[in-house]
């Protein structure tokens, strides 16, 4: 029992994988499926670059077998808007210059669009808090909680402005 | 780092999943939840279990029940899921622990029941179950057993939990007047902490009738502080009391080994075992107004 077939619905499309036991869900989505978006960062679970949603909610993808998410949907951030029509997440990040290396950023994002939907007017020690699980080498975090900041009010996120590939979730 | 191989398994039930630590009771097995502590273990190489038994998806393991003055927390109940349950005024130790852990996307993965069946040294739950006095339902082939915190967490404990048993769920019997904190002193390295105290407090007509400390860090499993209980018991807790309380808080810990190590040696342990007892002492009294407003 050390290799699996499993299923997945990655950003809305239906993906079916064979991996072994021990495929962490982060191999599983960048190397079976070609989802880059998600990045390894530390090998020890703490900085977040891998930071994905698992049935609606952040989990850091190296931190989980991609057995364990047989079945499960997930969204990447290149569900996220598009060149021409970004995320008012990212265009915020752009704005603010709340990246450098973009490393951290895939990951960053994810959580803070989930913050956003929870808590769409966080104050800045909210943000910090639900930030703790993302770490940026680059930027010192001030213009990270800036541009969550400014994307607050642009939040709820309708149809129109989502921008995302699938028309959101 | 690539885990090494292992067989993995995922159970439906419970009784699937006894069976299955039975079947491979030779083999190294491991159970997996949240993955938090297994996973990282195994990716660093610091254990490789021949097979993975994932109880994630056994649906009567996880969820949260207050009857009949019983809070029952399903072991794979996920820290997010406890705390977005507002539980906190029947169970203010456990919930505040249970919000120091980690950040938000390990608390949508780790569980209750992984934290207190791993007891690491520095994680938060062991300490405030033993502060809330908790019990822990265990199920196993032949029996099931119902062992409270302390058997199971603090040292020397001959009834842990078996290589062949399931912990199920924690029961908490919400006492009344009672309020509760937990601080800690998040290591910087690990996220961990450092040393964590979780207080309970029994109030009534503004004298603690009842008291129960616990803490993690100070060694190899959570400790209660006793001398700070028997302090408390009979006073105020006006800031005399409280701050002479914490000044004994690892007074009468015996021949417990103190933890000691290049991130904090236990003479700062034992400093910051009074400093974090004085302030979850005061912050769980700041709480008795509103236990008496109610």
């Amino acid at each position: 029992m050390s290799e699996h077939e499993i299923t997945l619905t990655v950003n809305g499309e239906h993906k079916e994988l064979t991996v072994e036991s021990r495929t962490l869900l982060v191999h599983a989505l960048r190397e079976k499926l070609g989802y880059t978006g998600p990045n390894v960062g530390c090998e020890s679970g703490v900085c977040g670059a891998c930071t994905v949603h698992l049935e609606g909610d952040p989990v850091k993808s190296c931190t989980a077998f991609a057995v364990q998410a047989d079945g499960a949907n997930i969204r990447t951030i290149e569900d996220l808007g598009s060149d021409e029509s970004p995320h008012p997440v990212q265009s915020a990040f752009r704005r603010e210059h709340a990246l450098q290396c973009g490393y951290c950023t895939p990951g960053m994002i994810m959580t803070v669009t989930d913050l956003l939907d929870r808590n769409p007017e966080p104050t800045d020690e909210e943000i910090r808090k639900a930030l703790k699980g993302n770490v940026c080498r680059c930027t010192g975090y001030q213009n990270i909680v800036r541009a969550v900041e400014t994307a607050a009010a642009e939040y709820p996120i309708t149809d129109s402005t989502d921008g995302s590939a699938s028309g959101g979730d | 780092m690539y885990p090494p191989s292992f067989d993995y398994y995922d159970p439906e039930t419970v009784d699937e999943a006894i069976d299955l630590l039975v079947e491979h009771s030779d083999a190294e097995s491991a159970l997996l939840a949240g993955g938090h502590s297994l996973i990282p273990a195994m990716k660093a190489g610091e254990t490789a279990p021949d097979v993975v038994i994932d109880i994630g998806g056994i649906d009567s393991l996880t969820g949260i029940t207050n009857r009949n003055d019983v809070l029952k927390i399903g072991a794979t109940t996920t820290y997010a899921d406890l705390l977005s349950a507002d539980v906190r005024s029947v169970a203010p130790v456990i919930v505040e622990a249970t919000s120091n852990v980690g950040d938000t996307q390990v608390r949508n993965r780790g569980t209750i029941g992984g934290n207190l069946a791993y007891a690491g040294p520095e994680q938060d739950l062991p300490g405030a179950a033993l502060a809330a006095g908790a019990t822990l339902v265990c199920r196993g082939p032949d029996e099931s057993r119902r062992l409270n915190a302390d058997a199971v967490l603090a040292e020397q404990g001959a009834k842990r939990i078996r290589q062949v048993e399931l912990l199920t769920r924690i029961e908490l019997d919400p006492a009344e007047d009672c309020v509760g904190a937990y601080v800690r002193k998040t290591n910087p390295v690990s996220g961990y902490a450092l040393v964590g105290v979780g207080v309970r407090l029994q109030v009534e007509d503004g004298q603690v009738t009842a008291a129960s400390v616990g803490a993690n860090g100070l060694a190899d499993n959570a400790v209660r502080l006793d001398t700070v209980a028997d302090e408390l018991v009979g006073g105020t807790l006006e800031q005399g009391n409280i701050e002479a309380a914490a000044g004994r808080a690892t007074d009468g810990l015996g021949p417990v080994e103190m933890r000691s190590n290049a991130e904090a040696s236990a003479e700062f342990r034992e400093q910051l075992a009074e400093v974090y007892t004085e302030r979850a002492l005061s912050k769980a009294a700041s709480r008795t107004d509103a236990v008496a407003i109610d």
